[in-house]
Order: C-alpha cells, then sequence, then structure tokens
C-alpha cells in the first residue's frame, strides 16, 4: 500500500504539490490524470523516491520513506518498478541485457536462470526473440514493452507508469494499454499510471485521480469519477472525448 | 550601487561554493562507494575505452613537445657548453612537468569529454533514474569504474608518453644538435632520478581522477536538453585543465621541494 500523508513539493520558489492525501491499495491500478505541469510526473517521482516531498509523509507498505537515506530507500525500491515516459533503456546494453540488470545487480541467480527470466518476462510483453537487438533498434512501442519487460524482471509489487502512451499511436497505445492490464491481472501489481489521456485511464484504471494545478482535486472509481460535477473535472473529461473523437475519425 | 555590485560578488561566490561543496560531496560518495568490490569487467571496458583510445593523440603530443623542446634548448645549452645534460634537463622535464600535465590535458579534452558526454545524455534520457529506480547507485556504477580507470591509464599514459618525448628529444639532439646517443644517454644516467619520473606518475595518478570525477559531476549536473550536454562538456573540459593546472602546482611544491 502507498500512503501520502499531506504531501507538499516546492523546487525553490515553485509550489508544485499542494497537500496531496492519498492512498493507493494493494492491487489496484491508479491512474494519475492531469494537465501538463499539473504535478503528474513529481508525485510518481516523489512515491519512487527519485526526489523527496518538502513536507509530509510517504508510507509504502508501512514504511515510512520521506527522509529514508538513499542505502534504506534502494531497499524499498527492489520491491517497485518503473516504466518511463521515454523508455530509458540502457543504450549501450542488448535488450537482454537491459532486462536483466536487475537480476545480475541484485540476486547470484546462474547465467542460466537469468536467460530464462529474460526469455519469459519479454514473452510476456510480446518480445521473443529480440534479446540481442539494441535499444536503438526498437520502434517506441517495442521500447515501451522493453521497458516494461524490465520493470518486472525483479518481481514487484508496485509498478509506476510514466505517460506509457505518450508518443505512441492509437493502436499501439491501446495494445500498451492491454498489456498493463494484462500485467496487472498475471501479476497482481499495485500500477500506478501517470497520463494525460483520459481514454486510457478510463480503460486500465480502478480509480482516477485528478490534480490540477499541485492540488488533489478528486479520486473516485472511473463510473464515479465520470459523474463528478466539478467543472475542472467536466472540462478535462470533455477535451479527452473530443481528442477521442477527432482520433476516430 | 555598492550593494548591488556586493550582491553579484557574493552571487558567485555562492555559486563556486556550491560547485566545489557538491564535487567535494561526489568524491567522498565515490570513495565510500569502493567500500563494495568494484565492477571488474567496467572498469576495464573503460580502460580500454578511455585509456587504450587515448595512446595515438599521447604519443603524437609527446613525440613533438620532446623534439621541438630539445630544439629549443640544445642551441642554448651548446653555447654555454652545457650539452653534456641536455639529455637529463630534457627527461627531468618530460618526466615531472610536460609528461604527466600534457597527458592530463588531452586526457582531459578527449576523456573527460566522452564521460560527459556520456553521462548527461544519460541523465537527459533518464537512464540515470532508471539506475535508482533499479536500487542502482549511479555513483557506483557509473563514477567509480571511470576513476579507477582514469587513476590506472593515465599514468600509464604518461608512461608512454614520457618515453616517446625522451625519443624525440634524441632524435633532434643527434640529428640536428650533433650531439651522440652517448652523451645524450650519459646525461640522462647521470641527472635523472627515479623519484622525477615516479613522482610525475603520482601526479597523472592524481589528474585521472581529477577528469573522472569532474567529468561525471558535469555529467550528472547537466542541464537538461541537447544544448545541455554541449555545456556540460563543455565545463567539464575547462574545470578539468584549470585544476590540473592548479593540482599540479601545489603537487610539485609537495613532491619536488
Amino acid at each position: 500500500m502507498i500512503k501520502l500523508v499531506h504531501v507538499s513539493k516546492s523546487f525553490r520558489d515553485k509550489q508544485v504539490l499542494r497537500d496531496v492525501n492519498l492512498t493507493i491499495e494493494d492491487g489496484e491500478t491508479l491512474a494519475i490524470i492531469g494537465g501538463s505541469g499539473s504535478g503528474k510526473s513529481t508525485l510518481l517521482k516523489l512515491m519512487i523516491g527519485l526526489i523527496r516531498p518538502t513536507s509530509g509523509e510517504l508510507w509504502v507498505n508501512d514504511r515510512e520513506i520521506s527522509q529514508l537515506p538513499e542505502a534504506e530507500l534502494d531497499k524499498v525500491r527492489l520491491g517497485m518498478g518503473m516504466v518511463f515516459q521515454y523508455s530509458a533503456l540502457f543504450d549501450s546494453m542488448t535488450v537482454g541485457d537491459n532486462v536483466a540488470f536487475g537480476l545480475r545487480e541484485h540476486t547470484k541467480y546462474p547465467e542460466e536462470r537469468i536467460q530464462q527470466i529474460v526469455q519469459e518476462k519479454l514473452a510476456l510483453v510480446g518480445m521473443d526473440g529480440v534479446e540481442s537487438m539494441m535499444p536503438s533498434e526498437l520502434s517506441g512501442g517495442m521500447k515501451k514493452r522493453v521497458s516494461l519487460a524490465r520493470a518486472i524482471a525483479f518481481g514487484p509489487e508496485i509498478i509506476f507508469y510514466d505517460e506509457p502512451n505518450s508518443g505512441l499511436d492509437p493502436i499501439m497505445s491501446r495494445k500498451i494499454d492491454e498489456l498493463i492490464t494484462h500485467t496487472q491481472q498475471a501479476l497482481k501489481v499495485t500500477s500506478v499510471v501517470v497520463t494525460h489521456d483520459m481514454v486510457s485511464a478510463c480503460r486500465i484504471a480502478d480509480r482516477i485521480a485528478m490534480l490540477y494545478e499541485g492540488n488533489l482535486l478528486a479520486v473516485a472509481a472511473v463510473p464515479e469519477f465520470r459523474k463528478l460535477k466539478d467543472p475542472r473535472i467536466q472540462a478535462f473529461l470533455q477535451s479527452a472525448y473530443v481528442a477521442e473523437e477527432e482520433a476516430r475519425e | 550601487m555598492v550593494i548591488r555590485i556586493l550582491e553579484k560578488i557574493g552571487a558567485v561566490v555562492i555559486k563556486w561554493l556550491q560547485y566545489v561543496g557538491e564535487v567535494v560531496l561526489l568524491v567522498a560518495e565515490t570513495f565510500q562507494q569502493l567500500r563494495h568490490p568494484p565492477r571488474m569487467r567496467h572498469v576495464f571496458a573503460q580502460m580500454s575505452h578511455l585509456g587504450v583510445d587515448s595512446l595515438p593523440i599521447v604519443l603524437l603530443t609527446l613525440l613533438f613537445t620532446g623534439m621541438v623542446m630539445t630544439l629549443q634548448v640544445a642551441h642554448e645549452f651548446i653555447r654555454f657548453g652545457a650539452q653534456s645534460t641536455i639529455g637529463g634537463v630534457i627527461t627531468i622535464a618530460i618526466g615531472r612537468e610536460l609528461g604527466p600535465v600534457l597527458v592530463g590535458v588531452v586526457a582531459a579534452g578527449r576523456v573527460g569529454a566522452a564521460i560527459t558526454a556520456e553521462i548527461s545524455t544519460m541523465k537527459v534520457t533518464e537512464q540515470i533514474d532508471a539506475l535508482r529506480v533499479m536500487a542502482t547507485s549511479p555513483v557506483g556504477y557509473l563514477v567509480v569504474p571511470r576513476m579507477l580507470a582514469c587513476m590506472v591509464m593515465v599514468p600509464i599514459l604518461t608512461v608512454f608518453g614520457d618515453a616517446i618525448g625522451v625519443f624525440g628529444g634524441w632524435v633532434i639532439a643527434t640529428s640536428h644538435s650533433e650531439i651522440s646517443t652517448f652523451l645524450y644517454l650519459n646525461s640522462i644516467d647521470l641527472f635523472v632520478d627515479m623519484h622525477d619520473i615516479t613522482g610525475g606518475l603520482l601526479k597523472a595518478a592524481v589528474f585521472g581522477v581529477i577528469i573522472a570525477i569532474l567529468g561525471c559531476y558535469c555529467g550528472l549536473k547537466a542541464p537538461d536538453g541537447a544544448e545541455g550536454v554541449g555545456l556540460a562538456t563543455t565545463r567539464s573540459v575547462v574545470s578539468s585543465i584549470i585544476v590540473i593546472f592548479v593540482a599540479n602546482c601545489f603537487l610539485s611544491l609537495l613532491l619536488y621541494q
């Protein structure tokens, strides 16, 4: 379980998040939506410990992580995986080495076992047989899939996705959504998805949280979220439907 | 007016102190990471990538430095009847100063720039964040192997540089200044102490650490975007060269006084 209690974050004079309270239950998929600059990615980076909050508490599995030293934080991160917006694959390594990275760093598994896990995880994301390819040889969608394989290779309990659909065409975007749902069902992990794509959020999430100028406007299950009357939420929903209609046309 | 000038001076001083403080913290963290066994595969890869590939340019630089230096001093030494000391003087100058400093400058330009460009690109493309998310210290994974590689390879490059520099001096001394091979080698034997060479190699090891640390620091602190990579690379080369010259002065005082 992830719990944020009165979390705020400022960069110099600019306050990016204001008094955010949020609880993410085990096994659920939460989509965090909001416009550009609303603080979505900052919230994600806080949860994984890449940045620290200016104030407030951050609990991951009953452990307060906001003030943990980096070495202790690493132990918490072993139970997490992350799919980055631009995949962030190590470009000097093959796809296989990227997926095997965490296993080689943190386990003493023999190489055969590591290779077996790499193949399993790549197969799970529909990318079998690309172990020897370099990331530069892959398309955007393929990179996202490999990034997901890397994130799940170590068997995390929580997976964070930062804009998993950005830069992808609608068909690939839908496939990535299906993959996120499939991974969640197969591995029973907690998923936190940051996206500005409302359609995608409705497809994959159990609940949706909306950020607006650093404030958490609402958190609700998808059907309830659609019915919320807040004009800022309605404006976001309507613009998303317009974008979907345009994409269909 | 006066307050504004003082504010600007204060801002520059704070910026420099912050820079120095962050570099010191990176050095401390790097040495702290040395408690864990280093990833030797990465160290050797860096030694090959950063060291071996720099050998041709080091040889070229020191060969011509040795030749030009002999060309300049031989004429004057002969005028004062001191031709029997030329080999020793050239070897001491190259071994103590020119070898380590020139190799340091060449390495700062080639190796330091390569380190910064690579690490800043990794930062811009979130690969550094990916390392942290996978519970891997970027300092342990990226900085330690580069620092060890530079600490070993810059002295090794200096050995080759010293040798080719002295050889270049011999070529000019025997072909242009009519000094015999025996006289040249005999003066080396008479005047040069082992400490002249080992002191220079010690300096080279320190320069290697400076190049790697500043190269990594500038990469890890690179501003976002392609422009950030360029800025960081320039900053790395310039600051490495300046620090090498300053450190060389203090090391010379320490080692040879």
